[in-house]
């Protein structure tokens, strides 16, 4: 088809620009097959194929790793162990120097790589792999943080304080205080591609790798010590993932430089490709937290004081873990205004699988931690949890109020919690259907609903400062069509989409004639990865920057060329007016061209006004927060602790969103993942530190039959970013994970009912229907002690 | 014996070309050989173990109803079980030309991928569906997506789009329904019943010409692997890398996929798989219908065998209790001799069966419970479908004219190396008022008859806890309160 030729010139408006219902881009090649992951790329002829011999037990001096039987099995080619990395044997993201390519004299964990056999075909490498002789010289493991003490055990890197206020004072001289502790679980980040990487040599010490990561600019550094190379001999490209979810942030960094040594050392192309046990056992996830707190408040409900110890399971490395930590405490208020309050993190070394980055990083383990103390409050003063949720909410950000101040001393200055959660009550009928259960309740006798209101507030930004900047790169070639590239990474998302959209509309062209592309190293480089939200945010600036260069110097020839001034030259659907005639943007772009003017640019983007100073707990931590809230009921089986969630209903603010479509995909998706985290999403590690949950049969992600029955989404029709983002949209990455939050808050008050609501179930997570069971079990007891 | 022919290869359609195979490993998957040697790669690899869906394609097969397809699990379907079958992957998929197939166009215009992996998968299932049901309910839908894992769009896009697919085309109109005579007609053409031997020595393949020859080669070759659905023993060779070899596959077997039944009993032949054996069992004792609909995903389902899920012998297969609690009986067979136990018998400990080398599950025979007798069964998971039993319990009993427990039997599966029966428990309700006190005596017994074991599915405290309360479910649902008695997910698809 020429596409040159459909160019609508008579159009009022563009087709896909900002502000409109696009379909994914690749979304006909998704349900044909036809879309191109890393593993269905046509392999290089002689690709050779990489299985890894893993760790079999949890901590533990290597005595004697014996691999002759795996070099003589068939097929295999070589096996590389942490004497065949050329460079630095390590691939850590913190600069921590403590997480090896190749375990060198120990073992911290069970399924930690030790070998990686490189063999003709990958069944040859992985049948190979199961042929090595280890033996092991035992060390006592740490299993669980569960019974460490978060303030002198040893930790991974250094925590975070965060201090406000007096909080030992406050909660000391309050009429009331409740003190307690909640467990809450990890979670794999199940993405439907595994990790996989191919690496192609090239000449002198270049490399190529395909890979299947989140932060391809961390992949190329890493890479490249590992290698002991330059930088830029490595290059990383990825087209797209089959899914991230943070778990290919720094995860795929390993994967990649197996690859990229082996296909180095042999000459030939190599793929790692991980089976989804291997995966699940040797990558990280998202960390567990053991979360201790105290809260002092009135007899009204008020919050006057907070102390949160947040100690979270780092794994056997640093990784993220430190930056995890850092932004649970900056969520531990989420919505809330703490008078005063002293919050910690302690990121415990374990000895089991280092964990990473996974959607929200941390922050919705703050977040329930903040839940929990409402919880709390709640029950002792015998309300419901939403009247204390609005009494301790944040000032709305039209009062010029006091109580708007976080725990790192942020001032909120764009609180719409208020209203939403205003709008969600009425359109989720919140007080009718409370009188509702109660009076289901009642009559049941075995199965008890619950229902609950939860509010989500999320910061925007890396936290580490230098991350918040993206590149772009636009060409605009001589038939008017454009090539557009960014730093950010494509995970279904629909990140290249939205910044196609801004691409379009920055030149006033439709966007089929904006051609999305592979992100690599090579074209745009030092980027952040695609992480923290922030993917539109940063490249979708990014490339309007670079768009604009280009479009300044369009303006500029057309009115010198047209003899106009520059004010007369406006940019309109697929043409430009100048002066009073109009030129199709394809004829001014060739006009443009043969004056020899240029028609590419790099694009950049920092993102203003942020701040951070970790030493003191003080900053302008986040550019803007994202709001919403979720309203869930669910009806529980209080003689097995099966439960159905029976409707949700949520309101989530996206700013003035880019493309409603791809938005409420984000806030669906992320609902459901978060849902499934805190319900039926159990990572087991058995008493030999062996993940016994490694794959889908044992590890239990939602199904299409555990969404809601009922399930409404809206976004705010109202709402736009109070500081300039990018077309006033906000960023919706992470923020509607949270809001899984209320199904466990719906699941708790049908625990509650078992004793008529007047003990707090302090319901850890994940809530399976044993956890469920249990609580009930445990109240009614306490009722049966009491009375 | 009549002598059978030999052939030394398989033969199916794949999307629209017969391929003829001579050289086919015996733990070869359709998965490996679509991606590896055809380059077929829109079917994708997401966990090998047929769990999450994303290499889902259709298998059409000749069958009594013409020719049926149904969605399977790629990754641990061996290649060489599909002689005479039609393979379809999602690059047969055809609109009008130049447009995409109604199922993939509602997919697109709903937004039902993201990330796109797993999508292919959700094509395939909703397609298998869509040629079934063209307006299907949510129920339905649900059911047909189980053995699908998406981790992007929470699934309400996917569902719309399900939805929506009949406003696309027509399913009569689609190419698999304009073609199917011409198909069949191939199908059958392939047919010489003959029986298939590929390889040699430690790599070996056998498909039986029919259940006399297979019972006369497994006669010979006792140590050979057994395999129908292929629901388990692919996961021996996708995980743990097993030598299967030689391997026999029956899931041909048409003396094996035969269902009869009269007034008190139905015999399930041991290759009929759960989705066939569904509308009779689900008819004729509807308590299993749900539990049915509870097993695997719709590909395992359409894979699996009862035969097979007996004869592993599995301390948590699904249909062992409630089949021992309706007092079923197992026709076990080597070479041509037949014999009949109770099903309860044949599971004499872990991992060890009554089962003589060279014999193998022909059938089972389940008992119709008259009227008035009562049965129930209830699984409980951690997720409600797709997931493996943490504990099951089946209940059969009777009461006598004056109110008392005439018969009882409870077998549970998840409690004890075996499925086995709660023996304390039906002493103390046998002869007793059927009461919710005797049910609480009763209940205080299951001590004696079960310590289960504490693993990734349960604690040992949530089985014994969970299996007793299940006891009082069935009193006060058997006593027909009309309160619910469980959490629901569906009306009836």
């Amino acid at each position: 088809m020429n596409k040159h030729a459909t160019s609508n010139l008579k159009a009022e408006k563009i087709a896909g620009g900002v502000a409109t219902d696009q379909r994914h881009d690749s979304a006909h090649k998704h349900v044909s097959g036809a879309a191109v992951y890393i593993d269905d790329m046509p392999e290089p002829a002689g690709t050779l194929h990489v299985g890894l011999g893993l760790s079999k037990v949890a901590h533990g001096t290597l005595k004697s790793v014996d691999i002759s039987a795996v070099r003589s099995a068939p097929g295999v080619v070589d096996v590389l162990t942490y004497a065949d990395v050329p460079g630095e044997n390590d691939v850590s993201p913190s600069g921590m120097h403590d997480d090896p390519v190749l375990a060198e004299g120990k073992v911290q964990f069970f399924g930690q790589p030790i070998f990686a056999v490189i063999a003709e075909t990958r069944d040859a490498a992985r049948r190979a792999a199961r042929l090595a002789k280890i033996e092991y010289d035992e060390i006592p493991a740490i299993l669980g943080i569960w019974p460490l003490d978060p303030v002198t055990d040893r930790l991974v890197t250094t925590p975070l304080t965060l201090r406000r206020g007096d909080a030992a004072a406050a909660i000391a001289a309050a009429p009331r205080r409740v003190k307690g502790r909640m467990k809450l679980g990890g979670q794999d980040h199940f993405y439907l591609e595994g990790q996989v990487s191919l690496a192609v040599p090239g000449e002198d010490d270049e490399v190529t790798v395909y890979c299947s990561t989140q932060g391809p600019s961390e992949t190329q550094h890493l890479v490249s010590h590992a290698l002991g190379v330059p930088s830029h001999a490595v290059t990383v490209e990825v087209r797209r993932m089959g899914g991230g979810f943070g778990g290919k942030e720094t995860q795929a960094n390993q994967c990649a430089a197996i690859a990229a040594i082996a296909a180095k050392k042999l000459k030939r192309a190599v793929k790692v490709r991980l089976d989804r046990d291997e995966d699940m056992t040797a990558t990280g996830k998202r960390h567990d937290f053991a979360i201790d707190y105290e809260v002092g408040f009135d007899d009204e409900g008020n919050i006057l004081g907070v102390d949160f110890m947040f100690a979270l399971n780092a794994g056997f490395s640093a990784d993220l873990s430190g930056p995890v930590g850092d932004r649970a405490l900056f969520h531990c208020d989420n919505a809330y205004f703490y008078p005063n309050v002293h919050a910690k993190s302690a990121p415990l070394y374990t000895n089991t699988v280092s964990n990473t980055a996974f959607r929200g990083f941390g922050g919705p383990q703050g977040m329930i931690g903040a839940e929990r103390i409402i919880d709390e409050v709640a029950f002792a003063v015998g309300k419901d949890p939403l009247e204390i949720r609005k009494l301790n909410f944040y000032d709305p950000m039209e009062a010029i109020g006091r109580r708007n101040v976080t725990p790192y001393h942020q001032k909120v200055e764009d609180n719409i919690i208020q209203r939403i959660v205003a709008e969600l009550e009425e359109s989720a009928n919140y007080p009718r259907r409370r009188r509702e259960i109660q009076a289901f309740n009642a009559n049941s006798r075995f199965i008890k609903r619950g229902l609950a209101l939860t509010p989500v507030k999320f910061g925007i930004s890396f936290t580490k400062t230098e991350s918040n900047q993206a590149g772009a790169l636009v060409h605009v070639y001589a038939d008017g069509s454009v090539h557009m590239n960014h730093g950010g990474t494509e995970m279904g998302q629909g990140l290249h989409l939205k910044v196609a959209q801004v691409v379009a509309e920055e030149f006033q062209i439709d966007l089929e004639r904006v051609k999305i592309t592979a992100t690599t190293t090579a074209k745009v480089p030092n980027t952040a990865p695609t992480a923290a939200s922030s993917g539109a945010d940063l490249n979708g600036m990014a490339a309007q920057n670079a768009a604009r260069q280009i479009r300044q110097r369009l303006t500029d020839f057309a009115a010198e060329r047209y003899q106009v001034p520059v004010d007369q030259v406006v940019f309109l659907p697929n043409r430009v007016r100048v002066g009073n005639q109009e030129v199709s943007f394809n004829d001014l772009v060739r006009q443009a061209y043969i004056a020899r003017v240029q028609l590419s640019a790099a694009g950049f983007y920092k993102t203003p006004k942020i701040h951070w100073d970790r030493g003191k707990g003080q900053g302008h931590a986040f550019y803007y927060y994202a709001y919403g809230a979720a309203c869930a009921e669910v009806s529980v089986d209080t003689l097995t602790g099966e439960y159905v969630v029976e409707r949700a209903d949520i309101l989530h603010d996206c700013g003035r969103s880019l493309n409603r479509a791809i938005d409420i995909g984000q806030v669906e998706g992320g609902f459901i993942q978060g849902m499934g985290w805190l319900t039926t999403e159990e990572l087991w590690w058995d008493d030999k530190g062996r993940l016994r949950t490694h794959a889908p049969s044992t590890y239990k992600i939602p199904l299409a039959s555990d969404r809601p029955k009922i399930f409404n989404v809206a976004l705010t029709d109202w709402s736009q970013a109070y500081e300039p983002t990018i077309h006033r949209s906000k960023a919706v990455g992470e923020p509607p994970l949270p809001h899984g939050m209320s199904v466990l808050h719906a699941l708790s008050d049908a625990v509650a009912s078992v004793a008529d609501h007047k003990i707090c179930p302090r319901l850890d997570a994940p809530a399976t229907p044993e956890r469920v069971l249990m609580a009930i079990e445990r109240l009614k007891k306490e009722v049966k002690s009491g009375a | 014996m009549a002598r059978v022919s030999i052939r030394n290869e398989i033969r199916f359609i794949l999307n629209g070309r017969n391929v003829v195979l001579s050289s086919v490993a015996p733990d070869a998957t359709l998965l490996d050989w679509l991606r590896l040697d055809r380059s077929l790669r829109g079917t994708k690899e997401g966990c090998a173990e047929g769990d999450c869906g994303a290499c889902t394609v259709l298998v059409g097969k000749l069958s009594a109803g013409g020719l049926v397809y149904e969605s399977v699990n790629a990754c641990i379907r061996f290649l060489g079980s599909l002689d005479g079958t039609h393979v379809v992957t999602v690059e047969h998929l055809r609109g009008e030309p130049g447009q995409l197939h109604p199922v993939q166009q509602a997919m697109v215009d709903f937004h039902g991928s993201q990330c796109g992996f797993c999508t292919p998968g959700f094509v395939m299932s909703l397609y298998g569906l869509w040629m079934k049901t063209p307006d299907p309910s949510n129920a339905a839908i649900e059911k047909a997506l189980q053995g699908n894992l998406c981790r992007c769009t929470g699934y309400e896009a996917i569902m719309r789009a399900a939805h929506a697919i009949s406003s696309y085309g027509k399913a009569a109109k689609d190419p698999l329904a304009v073609e199917r005579k011409a198909i069949m007609a191939r199908l059958e053409a392939m047919q010489d019943g003959a029986r298939i031997e590929i390889g040699s020595a430690k790599a070996r393949l056998i498909v039986p010409a029919n259940v006399d020859d297979f019972a006369a080669i497994l006669d010979k070759e006792p140590g050979a692997t057994i395999v129908a659905g292929s629901t388990d023993v692919g996961l021996w060779v996708t995980k743990h890398m097993r030598d299967i070899s030689p391997v026999i596959f029956i899931g041909n077997l048409d003396g094996l996929c035969a269902i009869s039944e009269d007034q008190s009993v139905i015999s399930i032949g041991a290759g009929v798989t759960y989705t066939d054996a569904f509308s009779t069992l689900a008819n004729r004792i509807p308590a299993l219908g749900p539990l049915f609909d509870r097993i695997g995903g719709e590909q395992v389902r359409n894979m699996g065998t009862i035969g097979g899920n007996i004869a592993n012998g599995s301390p948590i297969g699904d249909t062992p209790p409630p089949l021992i609690a309706l007092g079923a009986r197992l026709t076990l067979r080597k070479g041509s001799k037949r014999r009949t136990i109770p099903l309860e018998t044949f599971f004499i400990a872990y991992g060890k069966q009554d089962r003589q080398p060279g014999e193998f599950v022909e059938a089972v025979h389940v008992p119709v419970p008259a009227k008035g007798e009562k049965f129930a069964v209830y699984k409980i998971t951690k997720r409600r479908d797709e997931d493996i039993t943490a504990a099951l319990g089946a209940f059969f009993l009777t009461l006598a004219q004056d109110g008392t427990v005439a018969d009882v039997r409870i077998a549970y599966g998840g409690m004890a190396a075996t499925p086995k029966r709660a023996s304390a428990v039906e002493k103390a309700l046998l002869g007793k008022p059927w009461t919710e006190e005797t049910v609480g005596t009763a209940m205080a017994e299951y001590t004696r008859d079960f310590t289960p074991l504490t693993d990734m599915r349960a604690s040992a405290e949530y089985r014994a806890l969970a299996a007793k309360n299940l006891l009082l479910r069935f009193f006060v649902e058997a006593t027909g309160t009309k309160a619910p008695f469980q959490v629901s997910r569906n009306e009836a698809a």
